[in-house]
């Protein structure tokens, strides 16, 4: 019997191929992408690959209903993405972008720890290319920061694998939020080995404190390399989560906390595909929300979240990217009256902010509205609230802002051709998804995981989300009218619900400056005390320096007596 | 004939040795030496078969009982050391002939090849024989001819460093034969398993002491354990590139062999780490020397340098290993022994390479060398992320071993050290690549093409070995737990 390669393998091994196949590259790259996509159709749920390895078994393949919607959606990004770059002429970026989205589709079918961390370092390393691909100083250096964050979080869930494995003798990758009482269990439920492991996923997943990697690096990517990157990383943590931690309760407040503070950041930011960068934290966080809730609405709401985010996010970074590679420039500034000169991509750019928005008809009401029937299910009133704060604060900066500033706003007097064929056609494939999920759920609803009978277009439903989304709107054509976006003293008095929109955000962001004061206070001491240390450490150390230079004969041979002396009197005594 | 392979093993290349300085012809010598090695390699990798098969192979030299005449024993432990020294020696001799033509003055070359011959003879013969004397003997055909070797490098610097290293080697030979004197003073017998059969290790005299003493400091020196690694750095950096792979690669893994079976053989883990806890003194000396030397490489601007440090920060990680004294531990740092082995050759033999082009191992010569140099590059990146311990590689299987062996004895500062001490290795390694890759070409590199394919393609067969045992892990895995079990369990009768 012939075994099936497992999934992704064929992009990661046929990457290395791309070089042979000169001009056509790109070519090589969407037809690696929609073979991979399918024979993972075609690879039957179960598991297979099991390997021995020192003693522990590995399991390198386990398909079941989570793990094949997640590898359906990362195929489908790849593909999207390898359409967008059909016009790139860069070996290395259709090298890294298929490595990388094989590491993950492997990832979500990892069976085990060992194979999970494996595909994990590989998401790492084969990403960071497509940040350098930019060719400055700038991405290099956020790249490198990207890098070493990602490789910390692969050595996080090393250890953490190491322990569990010790602690339990099994590597299989399964819920890790049940403790048996024998076990140290920690004051919050987990074992030591889970708790590293949860990190290590929060570092993917950007959670509060451990997200600054993502909008720090993404914005710097080539226009087609962040199309992979906001696909990938961070879904590939949200599975892995829900894969380990499936209603582990703080997730719940992580989440909360993750999808309210990146607003403040995202309106006041400049850099569109930024701003974008934290709408997509945000986003994440409804996922974790869900997580964290953990019944089986919770969880299919999660997932399904995650399968419209990846497209309509991609949809956004696209046609910024399509704004970027015509213009030159992302920032929101320097942009505006776009609309006539790039219509389609205008068109994209509204679908995609209506669909994370959460319009009705389109993908991102299905999804979100699962989370929050789910969270008003376990009354929990409050994450209910904070999510509806958030949706709202979604609208406010990638609805309206993004296409907005972009498209519209007061004309920069820039014409530019309308986006290459290939950058359309992806996101025209992109936009009709979002439609077409909005309209055709059951679709997607009969591939989540658990069965769950849930109609998102009930009367209540649709009408909390378009008030909201109505005021949200009022609220930013208040402001710009009356000239206050995006600073926002007057806006507490508008509404009630302004209290909760801005002030509890504002109240976020101030208590994030001082800790950024404090922080910023010692990482300068930290950072001179470390180029002190470098300085002295390459005076000290380097060929010439006390230690580092060639020593004398008689001072070894002093050292090997004195050695000698030191076991004599040690084996003594 | 196949009765006698342990001997052939140590013959070929002793005979080789004379034969290629009789024939004084460079050329002719060089087939000899190479056929040769590549005969004992073949021979090493019978031997190692029939020892799995059918157990350990004893040989009596001339027919002599074991207690009276020299015994061989080839068992999984020696015979895994053997496979990879015979296999590493003959591969850089494929690699060497551009490398050494460019760096050893021609009339030397059959020289060059007669003691390499006498270098891996000593080397092959510490393992296999079940002699103390004879492993004492060994040791110095091998140092000897490693002094002789690393003097021809180029450097003025060159004949100093092994002189530097002659010194120190002597003394650590002088302890060691002391170690041996006292230890046959007490038994009267120098053959391994009798020795360990008549001492007492519970109530034996002062003199066992004494003479442990001397065996561990000595040995130490040949291991380069932190603080008595000082002549390493020298007699790496100066050596010729083709000494450097080789004796990077087997020399110091030879002496760790060497280690193992004296602690574990003649004086047992219960009295070397129960009574004597020489374990703790190994492990916080590992512990220091791998940060020490891994932080020094970072600020080495000589590549060959830099990977000398790094070479003692790892006999650092097998001491860990051998210091845990149980079967997971001990087979983590056997099997540290062969990856390091081929990793460190296989980056010293990238070094030459870019040595043979650039005429140059410094850092600031490499700078854009990717560019112009795309094979010998990359051959560095994949090499360097074995060193790092990244998952595929060989790198990682130890890394993972050791990791787990020190977790389940409960070593936790240990591991954690361990975690950290592999984020040096990314430094060292990264300063390269970003030189080879993002850096402004220098105008050496500029000028400089890919090593010729007659270095490139042993080259990638050590650093393809890296990846192949880093997925395949079953066979060297299980040869090093049989070691382990090996050493452990009752001295081989």
């Amino acid at each position: 019997m012939i075994v099936d390669p497992p999934p992704g393998m064929l992009m990661i091994v046929g990457a290395i191929l791309i070089p042979l196949l000169g001009r056509f590259q790109a070519y090589g790259a969407l037809a690696l992408a929609s073979l991979s996509l399918l024979l993972f159709y075609n690879t039957p749920i179960g598991t297979s690959g099991q390997v021995e390895l020192f003693g522990a078994s590995l399991e390198m393949v386990r398909i079941d209903s989570l793990s094949r919607i997640f590898g359906f959606v990362f195929h489908l990004a790849a593909i999207l993405a390898a359409i967008y770059a059909l016009h790139v002429r860069d070996t290395r970026q259709h090298i890294a972008g298929l490595i990388y989205a094989g590491a993950a589709i492997g990832a979500c079918c990892a069976g085990d720890l060992i194979t999970l961390f494996v595909y994990w370092e590989l998401t790492a390393i084969s990403s960071v290319f497509l940040i350098w691909a930019s060719d400055n100083e700038r991405s290099y250096r956020a790249g490198m920061r990207y890098l070493i964050i990602q490789v910390g979080s692969g050595v996080l869930l090393l250890s953490g694998t190491v322990l569990q494995y010790v602690e339990t003798g099994s590597l299989s990758f399964a819920d890790m939020t049940t403790v048996d009482s024998s076990a140290i269990s920690a004051a919050w439920g987990l074992t030591p080995a889970a708790t590293l492991i949860l990190i290590a996923f929060g570092i993917k997943c950007a959670f509060p404190l451990l997200h600054n990697w993502l909008q720090d690096s993404y914005p710097e990517s080539t226009p087609t390399g962040t199309v992979f990157l906001s696909a990938f990383t961070t879904k590939l943590a949200v599975y892995s989560l829900i894969r380990g931690f499936a209603g582990f309760e703080p997730l719940i407040w992580i989440g909360c906390v993750m999808t309210l503070f990146p607003i403040v950041f995202a309106v006041i930011e400049n850099d569109l595909r930024r701003v974008l960068s934290y709408s997509l934290n945000n986003q994440l966080g409804f996922m974790v929300v869900g997580i964290g809730i953990g019944t089986e609405l919770a969880i299919n709401g999660a997932v399904a979240h995650a399968f419209c985010h990846i497209i309509y996010k991609s949809l956004l970074f696209m046609s910024m990217g399509a704004v970027l590679y015509r213009v030159g420039t992302i920032k929101a500034t320097e942009l505006g009256g776009l609309h006539k000169s790039m219509p389609l991509t205008t068109i994209f750019c509204l679908i995609g902010a209506g669909a994370i928005s959460g319009f009705p008809l389109l993908s991102g009401f299905i999804s979100k509205s699962m989370i929050l029937s789910a969270a008003a299910e376990q009354h929990q009133l409050i994450v209910w609230l904070v999510l509806l704060v958030a949706s709202a604060g979604v609208m406010e900066h990638s609805g309206i802002k993004i296409p907005f500033f972009a498209f519209f706003a007061h004309d920069s007097g820039k014409r530019v051709p309308e986006a290459p064929w290939n950058m359309l056609t992806a996101m025209g494939i992109a936009a009709l998804a979002c439609v077409a999920l909005g309209i055709a759920y059951p679709l997607l609803y009969r591939m989540l995981p658990y069965d769950v009978e849930y109609h998102p277009y009930t009367v209540t439903h649709v009408v909390t989300q378009l008030q909201l989304l109505m005021f949200a709107a009022l609220a930013f054509v208040v402001l710009m009218q009356t000239g206050l976006y995006p600073a926002e003293h007057r806006a507490t008095n508008l509404d009630t619900d302004w209290v909760y929109r801005r002030a509890l955000p504002k109240l976020v962001g101030v208590v994030r400056t001082s800790v950024q004061t404090v922080d910023r206070a010692m990482r300068q001491n930290t950072v001179a005390f470390l180029q002190r240390a470098v300085t002295a450490g390459s005076r000290e150390l380097s060929e010439t320096g006390t230690l580092g230079r060639t020593w004398s004969t008689n001072s070894m041979a002093f050292w090997a007596t004195l050695l000698l002396a030191l076991c004599l009197l040690m084996y003594y005594f | 004939m196949s009765d006698h392979l342990p001997i052939l093993l140590i013959v070929l290349p002793l005979i080789a040795a004379p034969l290629c300085v009789l024939v004084g012809n460079r050329k002719v010598a060089y087939v000899v030496a190479l056929a040769a090695a590549w005969c004992t390699f073949a021979i090493a990798l019978t031997l190692i078969t029939q020892v799995t098969r059918s157990g350990p192979i004893h040989y009596n030299i001339g027919d002599w009982a074991p207690p009276y005449g020299i015994e061989y024993v080839v068992d999984s432990f020696s015979g895994f050391v053997m496979l990879f020294v015979a296999g590493i020696g003959a591969l850089v001799l494929s690699y060497a002939p551009p490398s050494i033509k460019a760096e050893i003055p021609q009339s030397k070359h059959y020289l060059f090849y007669a003691t390499y011959m006498l270098c891996m003879t000593g080397l092959l013969g510490i393992c296999a024989t079940g002699d103390l004397f004879n492993v004492f003997v060994f040791l110095e055909i091998s140092s000897l001819s490693s002094y002789a070797l690393i003097s021809l490098g180029r450097s003025r610097r060159a004949p100093l460093a092994a002189l530097q290293y002659l010194i120190l080697g002597s003394i650590g030979a002088t302890f060691i034969l002391i170690g041996i004197g006292l230890l046959y003073q007490m038994t009267g017998t120098l053959n391994m398993a009798d020795i360990a059969s008549r001492l007492d290790t519970h109530h034996g005299p002062r003199t066992m002491l004494v003479s442990f003493a001397f065996l561990t400091v000595g040995l130490c020196i040949k291991m380069a354990v932190f603080p008595l690694h000082r002549w390493l750095p020298g007699a790496y950096t100066y050596a010729p590139s083709v000494v450097t792979c080789f004796i990077a690669a087997t020399s110091t893994k030879v002496s760790v062999y060497a280690f193992a079976r004296v602690v574990f053989g003649i004086f047992t883990p219960d009295f070397a780490f129960e009574q004597l806890s020489l374990n703790t003194g190994l492990m916080i000396l590992a512990l220091i020397g791998i940060f020490g030397t891994s932080i020094t490489a970072i600020f080495q601007d000589n590549v060959k340098r830099m990977l000398a440090f790094s070479s003692v920060a790892q006999i650092g990680y097998m001491l860990l290993g051998i210091s845990m004294a149980n079967q997971s531990g001990l087979t983590a740092g056997i099997i540290h022994m062969f990856n390091h082995a081929l990793i460190k050759g296989g980056l010293f033999m990238v070094a030459g390479c870019f040595a043979l082009r650039l005429g140059s191992v410094n850092l600031s010569d490499w700078q854009g060398a990717g560019r112009t140099m795309p094979w010998t590059s990359f051959a560095w990146v994949v090499g360097g992320l074995g060193l790092i311990g990244v998952p595929l590689t060989a790198g990682f299987v130890s890394k993972w071993l050791l990791l787990t062996a020190a977790v389940q004895s409960e070593l936790w500062p240990v591991a954690v050290l361990m975690l950290l001490s592999s984020l040096l290795a990314l430094v060292y390694i990264w300063r390269v690549v970003e030189s080879l890759y993002f850096a402004e070409t220098s105008q050496r590199a500029a000028d400089a093409v890919d090593a010729p394919l007659q270095m490139l393609v042993p080259t990638y067969i050590l650093i393809g070995a890296i990846l192949v045992f880093g997925v395949w892990t079953t066979y060297p895995f299980d040869l090093a737990s049989e070691a382990a079990s090996t050493l452990l369990g009752a001295p081989t009768p």
